[in-house]
This record gives structure tokens, sequence and C-alpha cells, in this order.
């Protein structure tokens, strides 16, 4: 079957998308690296290639989960099925 | 319905991996991937006269560069390693150094002269540029005469010293092209091969992961003491929010986020390989086979320069939205996952691995393909950067010049 979106970890709250790009309301399946497992997940933006998901509801403060490390953290509440990018999430770095 | 069963060896690979590879061999038992004959100007004003030896003799490369003069300290240190250690390379037979005065210009050739190669130096004060050219032309010709009659020869995996360093990174990196390179790792360090990745900047944010990943106590305390002096200049530097060049633009048009992303994506790369010893940059490994961290800077031209003075004999280069980037001495193989990027800039990619985001290669599968490509190109076939000339050798500079 045809992967729309990559989850390298199962505590992951993102996905990468890996097929040109999804549109609003596409259902997309999901594959989970770590355990060889599948879900399922409808986009609520268009987003390209390379670009990630949100898997679930994610208020202001919350940590990005990638690789099962955390990635950084939400600066603006992000809905599941919408883009994370540098628009609403931000380095705990600097 | 036709079926097929790969047969998966030991290891994990989908096939027998080779035991050996055709090379070079060196006067101080290392082998070569390279024969090249190299005019090494010591400082920015011997350029033109290394280039003018370069354009007589044919089948010499010089190696222009930007530095070299009033440096002190640890950065004249570093200047005089990376100029050593380019000439001590395996992939170098024979060396030409010009410089403008004699002492620096002899502190290079003794050292480069330690392996046994043929070296020569040459300085252009009190005789100019086209004196100089005339002597070191004949010099240059005895030289690459001599090494044309050099044959490969059989040599096993453990000549090869592999180093590592991503570029022009993106989501697929993390996702695809970096864990092959870290499935190769897996798969090559139980033969004996030297490996190394450096980029001390673009760990941050996983750098504490990257920590445990020490062979040793010592080798862990010391990768966090260089990870933490890179921060504290950084912090003490900064005038401005990193974000704008950490991700870089073209990270951010991939996909990537935050410095932490890229991080974890970059640390793909060494697989489950644990690292045993800490290098200074451009400093030679001297703890036997295995994985080293080198300090480096994440800029793909100075870290690549900076491996291969450390003797490492072939590079291998994941990239997500292209990096292009070549070196004259150590040949750079580039890999990349992203489907896009294969299709709009194809002459740049050896191997692609971007059949992992659609499933159809597995990451194994990938790690096959990216020894054999490795072995291809250690064997004698040019890479993508070679044929089309990038030949970026960029020294790395600490601090300003006294």
């Amino acid at each position: 079957m045809a992967t729309d979106i990559i989850i390298h970890d199962k505590k992951d709250n993102v996905g990468v998308v890996v097929i040109e790009k999804i549109t609003p309301k596409q259902d997309c399946a999901c594959w989970i690296m770590e355990d060889d497992s599948s879900t399922n997940i409808q986009s609520l933006d268009e987003i390209p290639l390379g670009h990630k998901i949100a898997m679930v509801d994610l208020n202001e403060g919350d940590t990005i989960l990638k690789y099962g490390h955390d990635i950084g953290k939400v600066v603006k509440s992000i809905k599941k099925g919408e883009h994370v990018h540098v628009h609403n999430v931000k380095t705990k770095k600097w | 319905m036709f079926m097929f069963t790969m047969l998966k060896q030991r290891n994990g690979s989908f096939m027998e991996i080779p035991k050996s590879f055709l090379g070079y061999k060196r006067e101080n038992g290392r082998a070569g991937t390279r024969n090249h004959v190299i005019i090494l100007p010591v400082d920015d004003i011997s350029n033109a006269c290394a280039e003018a030896v370069a354009n007589n003799i044919k089948g010499t490369i010089a190696l222009p560069h930007s530095y070299g003069r009033l440096q002190f300290g640890a950065d004249l240190e570093l200047h005089f390693r990376t100029m050593i250690g380019t000439g001590c390379n395996p992939n170098v037979a024979a060396v030409i150094v010009i410089g403008i005065e004699p002492k620096w210009t002899k502190k290079i050739v003794d050292g480069i002269a330690k392996t046994g190669k043929p070296v020569e130096g040459f300085h252009i004060e009190r005789t100019g540029d086209i004196g100089t050219t005339m002597k070191a032309s004949k010099k240059a010709q005895e030289f690459v005469m001599w090494a044309s009659e050099k044959q490969r020869e059989e040599c096993p995996m453990s000549d090869l010293w592999i180093s590592v360093k991503c570029g022009e990174s993106d989501t697929t990196s993390g996702l695809a092209a970096n864990p092959t390179v870290g499935n190769l790792m897996d798969k090559l360090e139980p033969l004996g091969v030297h490996l190394c990745f450096g980029e001390t900047s673009e760990l941050t944010g996983a750098e504490q992961v990257c920590a445990t990943r020490g062979a040793t106590k010592e080798a862990s305390e010391k990768f966090m003491k260089t990870w933490s002096s890179y921060n504290d200049f950084i912090l003490k530097e900064a005038t401005d929010d990193l974000s704008e060049s950490q991700p870089t633009a073209g990270n951010i048009a991939g996909g990537l986020t935050t410095i932490e992303e890229k991080a974890f994506g970059n640390f793909q790369k060494i697989g489950n390989c644990k690292f045993i010893d800490v290098l200074e940059p451009a400093e030679e490994p001297t703890k036997g086979k295995g994985l080293y961290f080198m300090d480096t800077s994440s800029a793909a031209a100075e870290c690549v320069t900076l491996q291969a003075a450390a003797g490492f004999n072939i590079h291998l280069f994941p990239t997500g939205q292209g990096n292009i980037v070549g070196n004259p001495i150590e040949p750079v193989v580039k890999l990349t996952a992203n489907p896009l990027t294969v299709k709009g800039m194809g002459e740049h990619i050896d191997c692609d691995v971007s059949k992992i985001l659609s499933r159809e290669m597995n990451l194994s599968q990938a790690g096959d393909e990216l020894i054999k490509t490795t072995l291809r190109v250690a064997n004698g076939r040019l890479t993508c950067a070679e044929a089309l000339g990038h030949r970026e050798f960029v020294m790395t500079k600490l601090y300003r010049s006294a």
C-alpha cells in the first residue's frame, strides 16, 4: 500500500509527508518505522514533501517529539492534521 | 506469480560484502583510492605560481586557498596540520609545495616527507613567480610521470578510511539518506575500516544523546567538552537569533523546523556505532580502526577538507535539497532520498535511495546499494562531483591573524 506519511517513532506527535504533497481533507496512510505499524490521518492543510503534519492536537508550550526526542516547542496551537513548521514551532536552544 | 527470496547474510545485508578493493599502495602502508600529484601553496600569495605549475604540467592539480600569512597559535597549528595532512593523504602520490619564503615551506615539506612519498618544496622570494614556476614545473613533470605508472592493487577493506558529512539536509535526510550511511557503517565497521563524523554545531540539540555513544567514559567526556566549548563560543558571539542561520533557508524549505530536528537527523549517519575518540580538526586518528568524532565546522567544504587532511580516503555525503560539494583529493560520494532532488539535479547524485520513501526499498537494501557505489568509486569510478570539476579546498580559520 502506498505510504503518504512516515513517522519515526511511536512516541512522535508529528509525521513527515513523503509524497509530492498532500491536500486538505486527504485521507493519508501513515507508516510508523519503529514497529512497522500503520495508522491513518486526515489532513487539514496542503503540506509539501518533507514537511511535517501534526498527528494530535497540540497546545502552546507543548513539546514536539520526532525520532522519539524533543525537537522544539509549540508557539501557536496546532490542530491534528495541520502543517507543523517554523510558523508554529520554535527551537528550545536559542 | 514469480517469487524470489533474498538470502540475508549474518550481518543483515542482502549481499556478500566484498573483502577488498583496488587501491594504490603507498610507502607508509596506507592505500589510496586516487593517485593525485598535487601542487600545494603554503599561503594565499603563492596560489598564482601553484596554478601556473598545474597549468604547465598536465595531470597535476593545484590546491589554491585563502590563508597562510600572519596566523599564530592554535590557528597556525591548524594551518600546518591541514597542509601537511593533505599532502600525507594516501590519495596523493606526490607533492610540490610552493611558499613565499623557505621556512614554512620546509616545515610542510618535512611533515609530508615522513610518509616516504616524493615531495619537494620551492620558495618564491629572490626568484619570482616565473623562475619558481619553471623549477617547480620540471619537478612536477618528473613526479606526475612517475606516478602515472602506479597500478591499482588489491587492498583489504580495512584500508578504507571513510568520512561522512551531510549537507542541504531536509527531512528526507533524517528519514532515509542519513540512516543509509548509518547502515553502511554498521556493516563495514566489523571489517576494520576507519570512520569519521563531525559537524559539532549541527549536533546541537542531540548532544546529550550523542555523548552516550562514546565507546568509553573518556570519549564521551571529551565529546561534551568539545561541544560545550563550541556552544560557549556561539553564545558569546551571538548578536541575533541563531534561528536565522540554523537551520538554513534550504533546510527550512525542505521541512526542517529547528536545529534539534536537524541534529537528530544528522546523528542517524553513525548507525549503531560508538565513537572511540574525539579528534581535533584535521587530526589523524591514532587509536586504530573504528568510528571517530572530529570537531569540525558544519560548512561542507571546510568539513571535508579537514577530514581529508586527517587521512580519510573516501567520503560519503548524504543530501536532501542537493548540496553539490566536492574535494580535490578525497572523492565525495553523494546520496539522496529526495525524489525531487534526483529528478531536478540527478547529475550530482551518485546513489539514489529515494525508493526508501515509497517503501520499495528497505534500509538494508539501501545500505547495500551505498556499499556497492562506494566500492566502485574506491576502485576508480569518478564521482559526480569529480566529473563536474568540484574541487572545493577550504581551510578552516579559527580567529583573526596577528
